[in-house]
């Protein structure tokens, strides 16, 4: 059974493809409205989330699916200790694909391991979090056109985002990226995969704790939030949290066609007045988010011969 | 100093000076009741000191373990006082309950039952990641 744990479990030839039918249901919205009729999503999410969770039920209703909902560990069988094992055979009883967050690292491997239908990783901890990584694609390919030749910044917490490696994986394989990697040292990028996903395809990368200074040869600027729930140590995350904060002031050496992407949700890291900007993606990346998980969707349950 | 030849068991030889109380422990062999010699800083012309471990007990131990510690190692099963078998050792590309994620965000640090898998993910240096959290092995 296909699952997608992380963004390499899709080649370059299927990340065209759901971007494919991604535009295809933006122009065609009709066409898919009962794509997955009578088929039933779960949402498993054991840690807070507001808008992946949103994004993958949108993304099944759009297509005339339904889809069945864990909020909370709190409000699931988690909760008296149930394993992750057991809890996707369970659910595999009930529906036709999971979306499963978790706050461990490898719970959407283990959830993929048991279930007997389709899972995706919708976050594992700090881990994985590969359909925002496609929603960061499919932004990119409507903004740029392209994937190769570009120069793309990542800005903030590049240590424990998910979002930062999971990006840099996918980008690794196209050609002519340069990577410009800003961060406080304590956040650095991790050096496995400054060892076996950059300088292992031979790609260009300089690191820098200056975005001001960079900021003119960058073609996309990804920002980062410094998450609270990575951290064990309170001290650390209060000194690092305002390392980097976008602002109109910032933005004035930057190209006239920069796209700024967040995953979000932000805190203060990119100022409400950059919204106004043009050059701002961040909402934009929202919405493809659901188109991308909607090809996702399509393409697991075709492959299961479910639709 | 000399330990006595075994009849029918296994002789690890060739370890790298200092690795047999590793390979002792990844082994279990101080959880056998037969005889076991641990003989460390021996001399060796190929390798100048080396260890060795002498089961004297024809029992099924996992390669791969040794594989993992000490890929040089040799492994000689003796049956009848002779040499009968001479295993060849390999880096070993998974390792399952060998060595524990150390990674306190990992998901087998909160559910006890699953195994501790690890795969080779760089040959030349040795480097065996979590399958679960991808993390290094320490």
């Amino acid at each position: 059974m296909r699952s997608i744990i992380d963004i390499s479990d899709l080649s370059v030839e299927e990340l065209q493809e759901l971007i494919g039918v991604a535009e295809d249901i933006i122009a065609n919205p009709e066409k898919y409205q009962d794509a997955c009729k009578r088929k039933k999503l779960a949402t498993l999410f054991f840690e807070p989330s507001t808008r992946t969770r949103m994004s993958f039920e949108a993304a099944m209703y759009e297509l005339g699916g339904n889809v069945i909902s864990v909020s909370s560990a709190a409000s699931s069988s988690a909760a008296k200790g149930e394993s992750v094992a057991d809890t996707v055979k369970t659910v595999s009883c009930y529906t036709d694909i999971i979306a499963m967050r978790h706050p461990k690292e490898g719970a959407a491997y283990v959830a993929a391991q048991n279930a007997s239908i389709p899972v995706i990783n919708a976050g594992d901890g700090g881990h994985c979090h590969p359909t925002q990584t496609l929603a960061d694609l499919l932004t990119i390919w409507r903004e740029k056109g392209r994937f190769d030749n570009l120069t793309v910044g990542f800005c903030g917490d590049l240590k424990f985002g998910r979002t930062v490696h999971s990006l840099i994986t996918a980008l690794a394989r196209y050609t002519g990226i340069k990577f410009v990697l800003i961060s406080p040292q304590e956040l650095k990028l991790p050096s496995y995969i400054k060892k076996d996903v950059l300088k292992r395809n031979g790609l260009q990368y300089v690191q820098t704790m200056d975005l001001e200074s960079v900021m003119p040869e960058l073609d996309i600027l990804y920002m980062t939030r410094v998450q609270k729930e990575r951290f064990f140590n309170e001290e650390d995350y209060l000194r690092l949290k305002d390392s980097y904060i976008l602002n109109p002031e910032k933005l004035k050496k930057a190209k006239p066609d920069l796209c700024i992407m967040h995953p979000l949700p932000r805190v203060n890291e990119i100022s409400v007045a950059v919204d106004d900007d043009p050059r701002a993606c961040y909402f934009k990346q929202v919405l493809n988010g659901k188109y991308m998980r909607m090809a996702l969707i399509l393409k697991l349950l075709k492959e299961a011969g479910t639709i | 100093m000399t330990v006595d030849s075994i009849q029918n068991g296994i002789v690890i030889d060739h370890i790298t000076a200092g690795s047999a109380m590793r390979l002792y422990e990844l082994l279990h062999l101080d959880e056998l009741d037969v005889t076991v010699a641990i003989m460390k800083n021996v001399t060796s012309r190929k390798m100048g000191r080396k260890d060795i471990i002498k089961i004297d007990a024809d029992i099924d131990i996992d390669l791969d373990i040794i594989g993992y510690v000490d890929p040089k190692a040799t492994v000689n099963y003796i049956k009848d006082g002779v040499l009968a078998e001479k295993k060849v050792i390999k880096v070993p590309e998974r390792l399952v309950n060998v060595i524990k994620c150390k990674n306190p965000r990992c998901i087998t640090s909160t559910e006890q039952e699953l195994k501790h898998i690890f795969k080779l993910t760089d040959r030349d240096n040795k480097v065996y990641r979590c399958v679960y959290c991808e993390v290094k092995a320490q």
